[in-house]
């Protein structure tokens, strides 16, 4: 049963990087690297009750974490063309 | 652990992949940008919970269902955030849906004149 959900899974991710590949529209790519990192993050938590190992949940939620602000960070930078470098006059 | 509860795990994990594959197959196929948003939503929060329903039913009551519920609920907020923010990032940019592609265009204010934010630096 957890067997079918890892396949499931991997079947998402493979065909997200698809869309990651040809994506034109570098809001698309973002988009599925998103959506990469989510499905990664059950990916890791059903891999953890497939082994019967209960600590993978402790990686997938810091995996959720990191990937969130990544995309957040990757917009951002996208957005606005830096990060926000500080400027000589902000102490 | 209680016929019933695998019964119902069983059919949450099966209907969470589920889900899943219909999204990342929303993701490839939709032709348009705008659509695949739609699709990355239904797969991220049906999918997402789904799955996290079925793991919880098969731990039973314990530590591991609190993480499993801790990561519930963090992916059920920044899931439509994050992908929220996409959609905002691409709009402001200047991208707008194609007229052509179903998706009614709109020619009232509200939807060109989305003002540009001032760029601090």
């Amino acid at each position: 049963m957890f067997l079918v959900t890892l396949i499931a899974l991997f079947v998402a991710m493979a065909l997200v990087l698809c869309r990651l590949y040809t994506g034109p529209m570098v809001y698309d790519r973002i988009l599925a690297a998103n959506f990469f990192g989510t499905a990664a993050v059950l990916f890791i938590a059903v891999l953890g009750f497939f082994n019967g190992r209960p600590d993978f949940l402790d990686i997938a939620l810091l995996y959720a974490l990191i990937n969130f602000v990544g995309t957040v960070a990757t917009l951002k930078f996208f957005r606005y063309r830096s990060l926000g470098d500080a400027r000589p006059g902000m102490d | 652990m209680g016929l019933v509860a695998d019964i119902l795990s069983w059919a949450c994990l099966i209907g969470g992949s589920f889900f899943t594959i219909t999204g990342a197959l929303g993701i490839v196929r939709l032709p348009d940008f705008w659509a695949r948003l739609h699709a990355s939503g239904v797969a991220e929060s049906g999918g997402m919970i789904l799955i996290i329903l079925g793991l919880c039913l098969q731990a039973g009551w314990g530590l591991v269902t609190v993480k499993l519920i801790i990561i519930g609920i963090f992916l059920f907020i920044t899931g439509p955030t994050s992908t929220h923010a996409i959609a905002n990032a691409a709009l402001v940019t200047g991208w707008r849906p194609k007229p052509g592609t179903g998706i009614e265009q709109k020619d009232t204010p509200p939807f060109y004149d989305v003002k540009e934010p001032t760029v601090r630096n």
